[in-house]
């Protein structure tokens, strides 16, 4: 005799983790590909920190080592955070940022599916909070060759200004704050078609990976859709109101973190909100604090800000956006 | 002073030091502790501050007991503990002018700090007052060493330095450079979200002490134990 569901799928959290994983090849591969092979090894140092820290952690806690490090999920948490940073960082960064993450933000709230925080956007916030001036310094196209590049992240050279390149949003900001408008910003060298030499392939490539999440039902639609449509509604509006100051739904929907964010950071099931209203709401929230951030804050990107504010606010969505129970109306309250 | 009035004392001093510690186990009085505990010296010097007023405020409220109305008692604590904070105020401006236009406002926010105002109303209103300014004394003390922990790592961290700033309150003397003048420090430290996790680790550490501490008392006696014993 066995109990229902009869149907159930073959998920687990080793098979979820690594269809992330694959879903991000794109975007790593394009990346790599455009702004040269560092990046790669960025995500070779970050992943060995991550799961080095796990392995540690979970001897401390006293669980089994095995089962949790083969999931995947440190994995995954590495390679978002190395994705995220720029990639001519020096080595010890990046192995700060991953070693923050997974010892702090994840282990000791309680291990996989206890932390409230992205792990992943923790440690992008604590390296932009501590190191801004490295945390700014993004390769332009093709710069320098791997053995250059190595040495700028393991030899503690230190790249020029002349061969970093600005990302789109940090050229967006110093423009608007040198006085000129953002016609005039995006006609320069540091923007290709639409948002950034190079950057827009690398967004449609994260977008491309997210299509693949949605169709293999990894994620659902709630997070991405709402993430995107309030992050082009709001900027849409500003930019109509004043187009000289506010750059249009294109630019903010292809530079910066917009589509990785939409698609593998609010989508995050365990620090998210889970149910799908709560979701709305939850991605709804983060697209506009991070507008709100790019076009008025200090900082020239505001996604992973955003997700950490969103975060907190989680416990309060999932309470007040319960569906109803079958049978009940009002949310099964009597 | 007889062995029942030590045992007594003993233990007023070990619960402000350790058992009920301010800023470890009751969690008063974070505005402070968080605020001015970017390094060593700012941390120690307004927590010495702090010693000062608890040990006087308590000792006053304490002799003043039986005459202050139970209605009124509040504003009448909060008087007393104003006034002194008032004079210490003034002297940190007379006498030690640079550090007091580095801790600025938190010196007068003594006055507000709950530590002070929990002990002036939890015991000094009922005991006598050698043993009330003991406790305020122990209590301040309590805060003091975890402040001093708390600005040490963050400074360390954050800066690389110890001890810096302290020719405001020793002429001539210098910062000691830990790492040495190449390491540009982890900003996060010294700003407010540094000092939530240091405190958060500090806390645990404690917890963690306390639980094996009582793991150990509650487990049996080992034979090499019991043979000792």
């Amino acid at each position: 005799m066995y109990n229902s569901p009869y149907l159930r799928q073959n998920t687990s959290v080793r098979r979820v983790m690594t269809t992330v994983l694959v879903a991000m090849l794109p975007a790593i591969a394009v990346q790599s590909w455009l702004f040269g092979a560092a990046l790669l090894v960025q995500i070779a140092l970050a992943s060995a920190t991550a799961l080095a820290c796990e392995a540690l952690m979970l001897a401390l806690r006293g669980r089994p080592v095995a089962p949790a490090l083969t999931d995947m999920s440190a994995l995954v948490t590495a390679w978002l955070i190395a994705v995220c940073l720029p990639p001519l960082l020096p080595w010890w960064t990046t192995v700060l940022g991953t070693a923050f993450a997974l010892i702090i933000g994840k282990h000791l709230y309680g291990g996989l599916g206890q932390n409230p925080f992205n792990p992943a956007m923790l440690a992008y916030a604590l390296l932009i909070v501590s190191f801004p001036a490295l945390m700014s310094q993004w390769p332009g196209l093709n710069v320098g060759d791997f053995a250059t590049q190595m040495d700028w992240v393991f030899g503690g050279a230190r790249a020029l200004d002349g061969v970093t390149g600005a990302t789109p949003m940090d050229a967006l900001r110093t423009g608007l704050m040198t006085g000129s408008d953002t016609a005039a910003v995006m006609r320069s060298t540091a923007f290709g078609h639409v948002a950034g030499a190079g950057w827009e392939w690398v967004a449609l490539a994260w977008g491309a990976g997210g299509l693949l999440l949605l169709a293999l039902r990894i994620i659902t639609w709630h997070v991405p859709v709402a993430f995107l449509a309030v992050m082009s509604l709001v900027s849409g509006i500003a930019s109509l109101i004043d187009a000289a100051h506010y750059a249009g739904p294109a630019l903010h929907l292809l530079a910066g973190g917009t589509m990785m964010g939409a698609f593998f950071i609010a989508t995050d099931p365990v620090s998210g909100a889970t149910t799908p209203r709560g979701k709305l709401i939850f991605a709804a929230g983060i697209a506009l604090i991070a507008w709100l951030i790019r076009a008025f804050g200090a900082y020239p990107d505001g996604i992973a800000f955003a997700v950490l504010l969103m975060n907190i606010c989680v416990p309060l969505i999932d309470m007040k956006t319960q569906p109803p129970v079958f049978g009940h109306k009002n949310g099964g309250a009597p | 002073m007889n062995a029942e009035e030590r045992a007594i004392y003993g233990d007023i001093g070990r619960k402000g030091l350790w058992e009920n510690n301010t800023a470890l186990v009751q969690l008063l009085g974070l505005c402070p502790l968080l605020a001015v505990s970017t390094s060593f010296v700012n941390a120690v010097s307004l927590s010495l501050a702090t010693v000062l007023v608890m040990a006087m405020s308590s000792g006053a409220v304490a002799a003043l007991r039986t005459l202050i109305p139970h209605e009124i008692r509040i504003p009448v604590f909060v008087l007393i503990i104003a006034a002194l904070v008032t004079c210490l105020d003034l002297a940190f401006n007379a006498w030690l002018h640079d550090l007091y236009l580095v801790l600025g406002i938190f010196i007068p926010l003594i006055v507000t700090n709950c530590i002070v105002l929990a002990r002036v109303e939890a015991f000094a209103a009922k005991n006598s007052p050698l043993a009330a300014a003991w406790d305020g004394a122990a209590m301040g003390v309590g805060l003091l060493w975890v402040l001093a922990l708390l600005g040490s790592a963050r400074e360390l961290i954050g800066a690389g330095t110890l001890f810096s700033g302290i020719d405001m309150i020793v002429p001539g003397a210098h910062a000691i450079q830990v790492f040495g003048d190449e390491y540009r420090g982890l900003l996060i430290a010294i700003l407010p979200p540094g000092a939530f996790i240091f405190l958060g680790l500090l806390i645990a550490a404690r917890n963690a002490w306390v639980a094996r501490v009582q793991a150990r008392a509650a487990a049996p006696h080992t034979p090499v134990e019991a043979a000792s014993a």
